[in-house]
């Protein structure tokens, strides 16, 4: 209804809106889609000179694809294996405060959601590496957790490894959940603040259970709101290199790292290339898979 | 607002709730543990050249937060990226907005794509793909290719929060405005621009944002030029200095003043 309103709002005036678009489309043309043409073509080439990173050659070279498959499987399922429990254990953070926020703020709504953007006003890297202050060998959490004597117990878990925090899958995973769970929360909160206050008053009498009301009313309706805090966890977490570096040792390198090591440091670029453009198609087909099961098509 | 034909709250019920409010409760926690942590080490004395280990309380980082040396000449790079990304990118993405809200057009729905993927590709892939193109068509990375990257991002940042925006407002009073009699730029800038300054300041803000805490992209094209992530990444390897969490401390509180003054100022014209 309001769709077709608005359409009927717009206006067709001859160029103006191929005028208004084009500096930016151009930009984004430019400097998004060449480059990832460029990209392809970089991928099936290859390099011929050891030294000059220039000297690549094109010529429908697939092994840089075969190759980065079979080199680097592992650390591409680990990024995705990190990225997809990092993004589970945000929903299961964020949904919660984004609910008691849109329901439970009350006057401190604003407050409240203010709190959650403060911690993102310093650097990502800065952050992250508050956490290693934190989970040092000398840190805090170390030491009350070997007053407690818990570190054997939680090295026999696998929690920890030699009683260390750092260079452990808890916490580059700590560490990714934590960078990118106001992404999480917001776009909840932005659905959930949509809903009809009455709406959820008619689910709780008729089902006179919050939990079903929540359940057959409240979820469906803020599913658009997990499904893109989902995105802009997951995407950006899979390709993330700063937690497996700052947190993480040898056995946590994610896919990130790899293609930032290939590309700047030993200037194998149509590796680098081919690795990116697995990394990219694997998300994309993941997200299109997403979309349909959670039933939301319109991306835009 | 609660109807009182409802059957009283069950035990479960009662458990569900505060269980809620525990791990909202938590989530706080966890948000802030790091920036308790930043602060608290600020005031550290470290020995050696890494600030990890806390060894003794001191107010020596605080005598001159901005001490001169690459960490503020970064600072100032950054700075410098951010103003002028953010100012580009607003006006590129709110003249993509406006046309996709108010007009009609051929190709629509491969503008909005071209919209969202460079939000849904991985930065790696962003990055390192820039830097490709640089690379084969020879362009020397640095100061030019960061600007580059950054408004490349934020202008789909900027579209999609405005179009978001500005979508459903009552358009017909330009047409009111245009039968009064008032000239088109007229019209523009005394009806059209005071409408979306809101959405347009909201989208500043955030490129703004986005563009000083970029780290990957940047990465990628920066060549020898070093924003403050780029310096904070080069610090972890070999000194990490008390001056970092000073700075990051300033920036905080600045930023959270900014924030207060602004709710402030909306509060004054709302009651106004």
């Amino acid at each position: 209804m309001a769709e077709a309103e608005e359409d009927r709002a717009k206006r067709s005036a001859g160029l103006v809106p191929y005028g208004l678009l084009s500096p930016g489309v151009l930009w984004l043309l430019l400097f998004f889609l060449v480059p990832l043409v460029t990209l392809a073509r970089t991928s099936l080439s290859v390099k011929t000179s050891r030294f000059d990173p220039n000297d690549i050659h094109f010529s429908w070279e697939t092994a840089n694809f075969t190759n980065a498959i079979s080199d680097y499987s592992e650390q591409f399922i680990r990024s995705f294996v990190y990225a997809g429990i990092a993004t589970l254990l945000c929903i299961a953070i964020g949904y919660p405060m984004a609910y008691v926020i849109a329901f439970r703020g009350g006057r401190f709504k604003n407050l409240l959601l203010g709190l959650v953007v403060v911690p993102f006003f310093t650097s990502f890297l800065i952050r992250t590496l508050a956490w290693v202050n934190v989970l040092s060998d000398q840190g805090p959490v170390i030491s009350i957790l070997d007053r407690l004597q818990l570190v054997s117990v939680l090295n026999s878990l696998g929690i920890m490894s030699d009683g260390r925090l750092l260079s452990t899958h808890v916490a580059v995973i700590g560490g990714l959940t934590y960078n990118f769970l106001p992404f999480m929360i917001l776009p909840i909160y932005v659905s959930l603040e949509k809903i009809d206050l009455r709406l959820t008053e008619a689910a709780k009498d008729l089902y006179n259970n919050g939990w079903q009301a929540f359940r057959k009313v409240v979820l469906p309706l803020s599913l658009p709101g997990v499904f893109a805090g989902s995105l802009l966890t997951f995407i950006p977490a899979a390709g993330d290199f700063i937690n497996a570096e700052f947190l993480g040792g040898p056995k946590n390198t994610m896919i990130g790292s790899v293609i930032q090591d290939r590309f700047l440091v030993q200037a194998d670029i149509p590796t680098a290339a081919a690795l990116s453009f697995i990394l990219m198609i694997i998300i994309t087909i993941g997200v299109l898979i997403y979309a349909r099961v959670l039933g939301t098509d319109d991306l835009v | 607002m609660a109807s009182t034909s409802r059957a009283p709250e069950t035990t479960a019920g009662r458990l569900g709730r505060w269980s809620l409010i525990a791990v909202a409760v938590i989530g706080f926690i966890y948000l802030f543990t790091p920036i308790v942590v930043i602060v608290a080490y600020s005031f550290n004395k470290p020995r050696g050249k890494f600030n990890i280990i806390w060894q003794e309380f001191t107010f020596d980082n605080w005598k001159d937060p901005f001490k001169a040396g690459p960490l503020t000449d970064a600072m100032v790079v950054s700075l410098r990226v951010a103003f002028i990304s953010a100012v580009v990118a607003t006006v590129l993405g709110t003249l993509i907005a406006l046309a996709i809200v108010r007009y009609r057009f051929r190709g629509g729905v491969l503008i909005g794509l071209l919209l969202i993927l460079p939000i849904t590709t991985p930065e790696v892939v962003m990055g390192s793909s820039l830097a490709t193109l640089f690379i084969s068509r020879g362009v020397a990375r640095g100061f030019g290719t960061i600007l580059i990257a950054h408004i490349l991002f934020c202008t789909s940042f900027v579209a999609l929060t405005i179009k978001a925006r500005i979508r459903g407002f009552d358009w017909t009073l330009e047409d009111a405005a245009m039968d009064l009699g008032a000239s088109p730029w007229r019209t523009f800038s005394r009806v059209t621009l005071p409408l979306i300054t809101p959405g347009i300041l909201a989208a500043g803000l955030l490129s703004f944002a986005l563009s000083i805490d970029d780290f990957i992209v940047t990465f990628f094209n920066s060549g020898s030029v070093e924003t403050f992530p780029l310096r904070i990444f080069g610090a972890s390897r070999t000194e990490l200095s008390p001056q970092i969490n000073v700075l990051a401390t300033v920036i905080i509180f600045a930023s959270v003043a900014v924030m207060a003054i602004g709710v402030l100022f909306r509060r004054r014209l709302d009651e106004a």
